[in-house]
């Protein structure tokens, strides 16, 4: 079953700190977003290997897009 | 206003001044210039094209998309837009390009007069760890700490000496990126490496020193100004310790703990301090305040600060128009006998960001806004009803001011004015004000840097 990890804030994504591939553990960062000046880590929501990575460092994401799945 | 005093000055001390900010600071340097007669041109980004400072000044120019890195802080659409313009100064505000060094001396070099210190006293606060040594060498007490830090293994020698907790801190910093609090070796183990990388990301260089945590201390600036001849004077202190990662949130003047001694010995080493840098314009010395009464410079902001409205509200000096004058090579229009502090000034900064989700910034589009007035209410807004607030820039959206003849009375307009004010359409920490200004430790003054963690920690146990 698949987990697809949202963005929990408008923004812009400014790190991406995992591949595709990467296994992952619950908490784990696997992108930094920037809003408003300030740095916002998106962590697993659980366990899993990266199966997809769904943006680009420097993309505008809004809120509720999907950012990374993770399997 | 004391500064608008001299009727010995001409009516403009520049003829057109581009104002390379955004926001509310932008509409305050505007307002500012003309009450002077100076001509205003603003510039903005995409995101800014209908923006009121856009509106307000006499002419803009776009500089670029709107992420501030593709504009406001692209020194080279800055200057384009400077000779485009014709002006004869820029004033960098707060943020953004006020603190770079380079910006400053490329202003000078394009001929316009840069509104604010000179570009080596830029550089030598900019750098934390020269700042230091240089405040050490003015007589003015820093935390103890450490000079720039070869390697771990020096790291784990000069904490031991020291004493933990420490703090790592990066030597070209800022804002709190690439702080990292020790609280024993394993922790600056861990902590060392992605400090020194985040620093060398933020800032292009990964130096880092250490200094031993002040538990329980408060956050307390003194404001200076100073001239080109060298005249200094300080304007007395700002309390500002109501803070969250490291940002303020509530400043107030005086300082409830300050008495005529402390005030005396902090003013006095401000101008030490500026006199030994050989500073100009005006300027701010944060320091810590040890609850022993031991205090220790932190840093300096070489540029106005967003809470100098407490600071002009209780000493009746207009800062940005000083500021205007001072870098025009006016004398200061005062001396140290001549100011002094009166009643109680208190700034609320409006965040759009969520309190309840560890203040995660809240962009979104102000469908309602309702500021309060009064003759002793001022706000600085940025934003209008039905803007979008985007996630370009910081998540200020405006700053109450009040003032009281005393502290009370001053926490009283407080209340009345978050009372007043209504934001819809994006969460705000308006809610949170309401409940430091009822609190009765901040009723009482009593306050430290982590004040409002502990007072958010409360509310969750219970």
């Amino acid at each position: 079953m698949p987990t697809r990890v949202e963005a929990q804030i408008t923004g812009s994504v400014w790190k991406i700190e995992r591949a595709v591939g990467d296994q992952v553990a619950e908490g784990d960062v696997l992108i930094l977003l920037e809003s408003m000046k300030m740095e916002i880590p998106v962590e697993a929501p659980c366990a899993g290997r990266i199966a997809e990575i769904r943006v680009q460092e420097g993309a505008s994401v809004e809120e509720g897009a999907v950012l990374v799945v993770l399997e | 206003m004391l500064a608008l005093r001299g009727a010995c000055y001409g009516p403009a001390v520049f003829r057109r001044v581009l104002v390379a900010n955004r926001g509310e600071i932008a509409r305050r340097v505007i307002r500012a210039c003309r009450a002077l007669e100076i001509e205003t041109v603003a510039v903005y980004s995409e995101a800014d094209a209908d923006a009121p400072h856009v509106r307000e000044a006499d002419a803009a120019f776009p500089i670029g998309p709107a992420p501030a890195r593709e504009s406001y802080l692209r020194s080279d659409s800055l200057l384009r837009a400077l000779a485009a313009s014709g002006a004869d100064a820029v004033h960098p505000g707060y943020g953004f390009l006020s603190e770079n060094a380079a910006f400053a001396a490329a202003v000078t070099a394009a001929g316009a007069c840069f509104v604010g210190p000179p570009p080596h006293a830029i550089a030598t606060m900019g750098d934390k760890a020269t700042a230091r040594r240089r405040m050490r060498e003015a007589g003015v007490p820093v935390t103890p700490g450490t000079g720039v830090l070869p390697d771990l293994a020096a790291a784990e020698r000069s904490a031991a000496e020291l004493g933990y907790p420490v703090m790592l801190k990066a030597a070209a910093g800022g804002g709190g990126i690439g702080m990292v609090p020790c609280e024993d070796a394993a922790a600056l183990r861990r902590g060392f490496a992605s400090a020194a990388a985040r620093a060398k990301a933020a800032f292009g260089d990964g130096s880092l020193y250490l200094e031993r945590l002040v538990h329980g201390a408060r956050h307390v600036e003194v404001q200076l100004a100073a001239d080109r001849a060298g005249a200094v004077v300080h304007l007395f202190e700002r309390e500002c310790s109501v803070q969250r990662r490291h940002q303020k949130v509530i400043e107030e003047a005086p300082s409830p703990v300050a008495d005529a001694a402390l005030r005396e010995a902090l003013g006095a080493a401000a101008v030490r301090a500026a006199r030994a840098i050989g500073y100009q314009n005006v300027g701010t010395l944060e320091f810590l305040l040890a609850p022993d009464g031991a205090w220790y410079f932190m840093e300096m902001n070489t540029r106005l600060q967003v809470e100098h409205p407490v600071t002009e509200w209780t000493t009746g000096v207009d800062l940005v128009q000083l500021q205007l004058r001072l870098a025009a090579g006016e004398p200061l229009p005062f001396g140290q006998a001549d100011l002094a502090q009166r009643g109680h000034a208190i700034e609320l900064r409006i965040y759009a960001e969520d309190p309840a989700r560890n203040f995660l910034p809240s962009p979104g589009a102000l469908t309602k806004l309702v500021w309060p007035s009064g003759e002793d209410v001022r706000v600085e807004a940025g934003v209008e009803e039905g803007a979008r607030v985007t996630p370009f820039y910081d998540p200020l959206l405006a700053k109450i001011v009040v003032r009281g003849e005393t502290r009370e009375r001053a926490i009283e307009r407080a209340l009345a004015a978050v009372d007043a004010t209504i934001v819809e359409g994006v969460k705000t920490n308006l809610a949170l004000h309401r409940r430091v200004l009822c609190d009765p430790a901040f009723r009482r003054g009593e306050l430290s840097i982590h004040y409002l963690a502990r007072l958010l920690q409360r509310a969750v146990e219970g």
